[in-house]
């Protein structure tokens, strides 16, 4: 109908065309079924309006007037309209449930496609993207869509094919009338169209002021602590009634047109009611066209059926279109390019005896690189190589952050960044493992490009304590299990007893048992940043990627971490950013990083010998900044 | 709960009562318009009357435009009214949030506090606009309807009153089994929202560890409870819409039925049954409205519940009714011990004495969990000891006008949040008329300007949210920054340069001595060197002072201090 034109572009039409193959996809025969049982309740339905003319002339008109009429034949017809109606009733119960699988499922599907086409993103879009933004696509999108699925559309279609019904009906019974129904009909689609059309745009609006309205809710819930300590409460909030007042305004304006629509057109058709009323009347008793009084009845009670499916479609027009505005904006999501990943080479447990490499399906304690080559299959011991070959990086494609960076770590070598914030430490790390992709040169794992290793297998091969501590809701057992899903309650403790946290969890209420939420929100910094070592222990991966992880310890847990490290690290290669020169100048290689280039390399003593840059720091003759 | 909602429609009651009122208007034309058309059958087509049939048309037409103004003030009016309602509430519940200390702030987490200020309010708003347009139009209708089925035929009107019972306990039977299910499927959301929010801020985490299928699973795993709970939840609703066409088609043939009869043995006539037949169907169409409005209702109760139980909740930290403040800043902690939760066992401190003279140095060291940042929260009253007293300037904190006591403490916490906005905007949160002079110096002295300056943009250079393009020690530069901008009396510094290298903390330190040195400077830290230089040193140790002193006092005296002190030498940092 109508529906479809209202926001008359390309991508409502495609949005649609989407919304519905996720519908077919799966429930196809669900979806048959729900057709059919809208027909027979529709059907059901209509023969009600016919039975009272049916009623009418035939069982009530003749006997006017007869003494002792006999009735028992209106008894039968009777139970048969009964039967009919039952039949309708049992089928429209049957569409709704289905109807009611189906939205569910389409929304559970949605949402999961969502979620997973979330996880392979690249951190760009983390970065660039509003949290609450995001946040809102899962709920309120989501949300309308799916009352839009599971209400507005069977809705939509039964009105549909109602509406085709009854005119069907409503011609055989006098085609006058039909005409003057058709002709009322337009006239309250046009309404309909003007209305919609006029709050169309403020949809969109709204479902973005509701984006942003949330991203602010969202920022400010978070920062809530902040606020407190700067008494800046006022001004938050002043910031928020602005931010509301707009959407008030969006809501506003986008509601009052189409809320308009409903009971206009309902009292349009109830006009339309009134004039077949009147008209069918005049004809009747002018005589010009045979109408019993029957059949005036029954058009009367036809036209009130055709009012339902009228009032339903303009009820259902408002849910439709916000629907549309979340789905456009769902598939945003969906449709935003993930991660590029086209690595082809695995990894694989393997049992290397007399120089050869075995593929093994158990855990050995020994990786390999796989790489499948037509039908040649090379494998390659995972020793944790790793090389940077003329390495050019930038975040925006403007400002390179990293210049011509060439460095190695030879297996179980401890490679160290110093540099001053900002000088491109971080940045290295997060090309190792591929969370950003490099503008050009080479980063070469155990010889193989880091690009031709499918992504997931080249992190599971690297460990990585972040600065920032992230945690899940869940028990301290999972969130350290989180380094290896198959790691045992026993690897768990002792990945714990290497981290120097076993203690600590000991104390907690529940042990290892006690359940975190919040971010670890009831952990201090020191001991979420103990847990993250605790997870990265537990994958034990070759390679180690250390970000200023030890920097909030105090030093008696330093100390004891310190040894844990040590043990970590002992056969790993490890890459370490610290701001603490004694953390690392037992390192094989120190890298001093400047404005994105190496400027000093070389081990501890080199570096002293040199009286660069290094030795002037770690005499207290250089400062960072 | 009507009470609740009342309370929200401030300053929209002109619209929510125009609202109401066209909706009556409505329902009573919808009354008449049958009652006409009974007339217009009888008097006109039946018996063949002409001018009856155009006499009763025109009131019919005139009954539809009036019906047609009235239909469109109500939408026009209950579309601003409802608005106007969705506004007052996120208002006020942000307002609330305001208020909120933080041990109000811990109780409540933030996911859940956004899934109040946006879902839960959307709900309640949708149930708001159905009440006004249905609730008042509803039973009006079955009321009028009910009426003139009885003045048409009374024997006709008794078949309504043997199916509305029937009708209505079924809609009440779906009700109270299908609410605790809405109830339960909604609080599923929270925890869907959580995952979600999770993996957002984890994302780094995930894909470090490349767990981007378990997080997918445990998504669908919570997706899939939520498509159980509220597939069961809409199948019992779904029972609704049968039950009523059972009801309204047996209503329809049992009158078709007596009609018959009735009119066969001229006691009634075609005309009448007609208008039986519309108000049945439009008494038995109001009873569904009003059966789906209540499922609505009960749902949006679940919301409204958890919004009250935001604004019920009784920030713990308010002004006293007299409020004192002083001019004097030295602090004093007599016998203080503090629990995060009543309820909770050990105690975070425990008697803690400590006097701290206005303009000194303090450093604060001890392991972690020992009660550092415990202690110093509870100066600009963040909590409120359970015990004991916290003076400044001789006054009890819990007398002293908390915004002028935050004013003159600015406290650089530990897990510190830059804001989206530009450098300058974050900066100026510690003293909003700040001139860019002011944070320009304020950005000198916390070492920040240097950076600020290699930005493209300096000044005006964008922070995104949770400042997640600087660096974390740009990040705790910046928020050095804007704690001194305000010129406190007393800055607290939690662990706030651990990720700033050894020198630029040194830096830091002494501009700050330099730029207010009559300013109280706290510091907690674990490197030694952040706090040698400080004029008195608090030891902690599980809640307790274990020793106060200057540094070297404390190699003597403090055993942990010395621990702390030698390790870190022996990594050769100390002293550069």
């Amino acid at each position: 109908m109508s529906k479809l034109k209202i926001i008359q572009d390309d991508s409502t039409v495609i949005t649609i065309k989407r919304v519905f193959e996720y519908i077919v996809r799966g429930h196809k025969s669900k979806f048959l079924f729900v057709l059919v049982s809208i027909l027979i309740n529709v059907i059901a339905n209509v023969a009600g309006s016919l039975f009272i003319r049916i009623l009418i002339d035939e069982y009530i008109t003749p006997l006017l007037g007869v003494s002792n009429p006999v009735m028992t034949s209106l008894y039968y017809a009777i139970s048969i309209m009964g039967f009919i109606y039952l039949l309708g009733v049992v089928f429209g119960y049957l569409y709704n449930r289905i109807m009611i699988q189906i939205s569910q499922s389409v929304q559970r599907e949605i949402r999961n496609d969502m979620f997973s086409k979330m996880q392979s993103l690249p951190i760009e879009y983390f970065d660039t993207n509003s949290f609450g933004d995001i946040m809102s696509r899962y709920t309120n999108d989501i949300d309308t869509l799916r009352q839009a699925i599971s209400q507005s559309m069977p809705a939509l279609l039964s009105s549909i094919i109602m509406i085709v019904m009854v005119l069907t009906t409503m011609a055989i019974t006098s085609i006058p009338l039909t005409l003057l129904v058709v002709f009322m009909s337009f006239i309250i689609i046009q309404v309909m169209k003007y209305f919609s059309s006029k709050s169309g745009k403020y949809f969109v609006k709204q479902q973005n002021d509701i984006g942003d309205l949330n991203g602010y809710i969202e920022e400010m819930m978070n920062g809530q602590r902040v606020i407190k300590v700067f008494t800046y409460e006022h001004q938050v909030k002043n910031i928020f009634v602005e931010k509301n007042r707009q959407l008030f305004k969006s809501v506003n304006n986008a509601n009052r047109y189409i809320n308009m629509v409903l009971p206009i057109s309902m009292n349009l058709a109830n006009l339309m009611y009134v004039l077949v009323a009147i008209i069918g009347g005049i004809l009747s008793v002018s005589g010009m066209s045979g109408l019993s009084l029957g059949a005036i009845a029954s058009f009367l009670q036809l036209t009130r059926s055709f009012n339902q499916p009228v009032s339903q479609i303009s009820q259902q027009m408002n849910s439709v279109i916000v629907a549309i505005a979340g789905a456009k904006r769902i598939f945003e999501v969906i449709d935003s390019s993930p991660e590029v990943d086209d690595g082809k080479i695995t990894l694989v447990n393997a049992i290397v005896n007399d120089y050869q490499i075995v593929e093994s399906d158990k855990y050995t304690g020994q990786w390999a690189w796989k790489e499948v080559e037509k039908k040649n299959v090379k494998y390659t011991l995972l020793r944790g190589d790793v090389r940077f070959e003329d390495v050019i990086f930038s975040y925006d494609g403007i400002k390179t952050v990293l210049n011509n960076i060439s460095l190695y770590a030879k297996p179980g070598q401890k490679i160290a960044f110093v540099g001053a914030t900002g000088s491109g430490k971080t940045t290295i790390i997060n090309l190792i493992n591929r969370l950003y992709e490099i503008e050009d040169g080479n980063i070469l794992y155990d010889g193989i490009n880091i690009k031709d290793i499918r992504k997931s297998d080249l992190r599971r091969s690297l460990g990585i304590v972040l600065q920032d501590v992230n945690l899940f809701t869940g028990t301290v057992m999972e969130n350290i299990r989180y380094g290896n899903l198959n790691a045992s309650d026993e690897d768990v403790v002792s990945a714990a007893k290497l981290a120097e946290v076993h203690d600590i969890i000991e104390r907690l209420p529940q042990g290892y048992q006690t359940i975190l939420t919040g971010d670890g929100s009831g952990l201090s910094q020191g001991q979420r940043q103990l847990l993250s070592i605790a997870r990265a222990a537990v994958s034990n991966p070759p390679v180690m990627i250390l970000d200023e992880a030890t920097s909030s310890i105090d030093t008696r847990t330093e100390k004891s971490v310190q040894r844990g490290m040590d043990n970590l690290m002992k056969g790993r290669t490890v890459f370490v950013i610290a701001h603490r020169l004694s953390t690392i100048n037992n390192s094989k290689a120190i890298m001093f990083l400047q404005d994105g280039e190496i400027v000093e390399r070389g081990n501890h003593q080199q570096l002293l010998e040199l009286k660069g840059k290094y030795y002037q720091l770690f005499t207290g003759i250089f400062e960072l900044e | 709960m009507l009470k609740k909602y009342a309370e929200f429609v401030k300053g929209y009651e002109k619209e929510t009562l125009i609202t109401i009122i066209s909706v009556v208007v409505e329902v009573i034309i919808d009354v008449i318009i049958p009652l006409l058309m009974a007339n217009i059958i009888d008097k006109g087509i039946t018996n063949g009357q002409m001018n009856q049939i155009l006499k009763f048309g025109l009131y019919l037409v005139l009954c539809c435009i009036v019906s047609i103004v009235s239909g469109a003030l109500s939408g026009w009016f209950c579309a601003k009214a409802s608005a106007g309602f969705a506004l007052n509430l996120r208002d006020k519940i942000f307002d609330q949030i305001q208020l909120f200390s933080f041990t109000n702030i811990d109780k409540f987490s933030t996911s859940s506090l956004v899934t109040r200020l946006t879902t839960d309010v959307t709900n309640v708003q949708n149930a708001f606009q159905v009440i006004v347009r249905i609730c008042a139009r509803a039973p009006l209708m079955i009321v009028f309807c009910t009426v003139m089925v009885f003045r048409i035929n009374s024997q006709l009107a008794l078949i309504f009153l043997a199916a509305i019972p029937v009708l209505g306990i079924g809609l009440v039977l779906l009700i109270m089994n299908a609410t605790p299910m809405f109830e339960k499927a909604i609080a599923q959301y929270d925890n869907l929202n959580n995952i979600v929010q999770e993996n957002i801020r984890g994302i780094r985490v995930v894909k470090g560890f490349s767990r981007e299928k378990h997080e997918v699973s445990k998504f669908s795993k919570i997706s899939s409870v939520i498509y159980k709970t509220y597939t069961r939840a809409e199948t019992i609703v779904a029972l609704n819409n049968p039950l009523l066409q059972f009801c309204l088609y047996t209503c329809t043939l049992v009158i078709c039925y007596i009609g018959a009869h009735l009119i066969v043995n001229d006691n009634f006539t075609t005309g009448q049954l007609m208008s039986v037949l519309t108000y049945s169907s439009q008494i038995l169409m109001s009873l569904i409205f009003l059966s789906t409005v209540l499922v609505m209702v009960m749902v949006s109760r679940a919301s409204l519940h958890r919004i009250a139980e935001v604004l019920d909740e009784k920030s713990d930290i308010q002004n006293q009714e007299n409020v004192m403040s002083s001019n004097e800043y030295d602090i004093e902690f007599n016998n203080v011990s503090f629990k995060y939760k009543l309820e909770a066992s050990k105690r975070a401190l425990n008697s803690i004495n400590i006097k701290i003279e206005a303009g000194k140095t303090i450093g604060i060291v001890g392991p972690t969990g020992s009660g550092k940042s415990s202690l110093v929260q509870l100066i600009p009253r963040l909590y409120d000891a359970t015990e004991g007293q916290i003076l400044v300037g001789g006054v009890d904190v819990k007398n002293f006008d908390i915004e002028e006591l935050r004013k003159h403490i600015s406290i650089v916490l530990q897990k510190n949040i830059l804001f989206e906005g530009t450098i300058l905007d974050n900066i100026r949160w510690g003293k909003p008329d700040a001139t860019e002079d002011e944070v320009y110096h304020a950005c000198v002295i916390a070492q920040a300007d240097e950076f600020i300056q290699r930005l493209p943009d300096k000044y005006e250079t964008r922070i995104e949210q949770g400042g997640s393009n600087v660096s974390g020690g740009q990040k705790q530069r910046l928020c050095i920054a804007r704690a001194l901008i305000g010129n406190p009396k007393i800055i607290i510094f939690d662990d706030s340069t651990s990720a700033v290298d050894t020198k630029t903390d040194a830096l830091i330190q002494k501009n700050l001595q330099l730029s207010i040195p009559g300013s109280t400077k706290i510091t907690i830290a674990q490197r030694i060197s952040s706090v040698e230089n400080a004029d008195m040193i608090i030891v902690l140790d599980n809640g307790e002072v274990e020793s106060v002193g200057n540094h070297q006092e404390l190699l003597k005296s403090s055993e942990i201090y010395r621990e702390m002190y030698e390790s870190q030498m022996n990594g050769g940092i100390a002293n550069e």
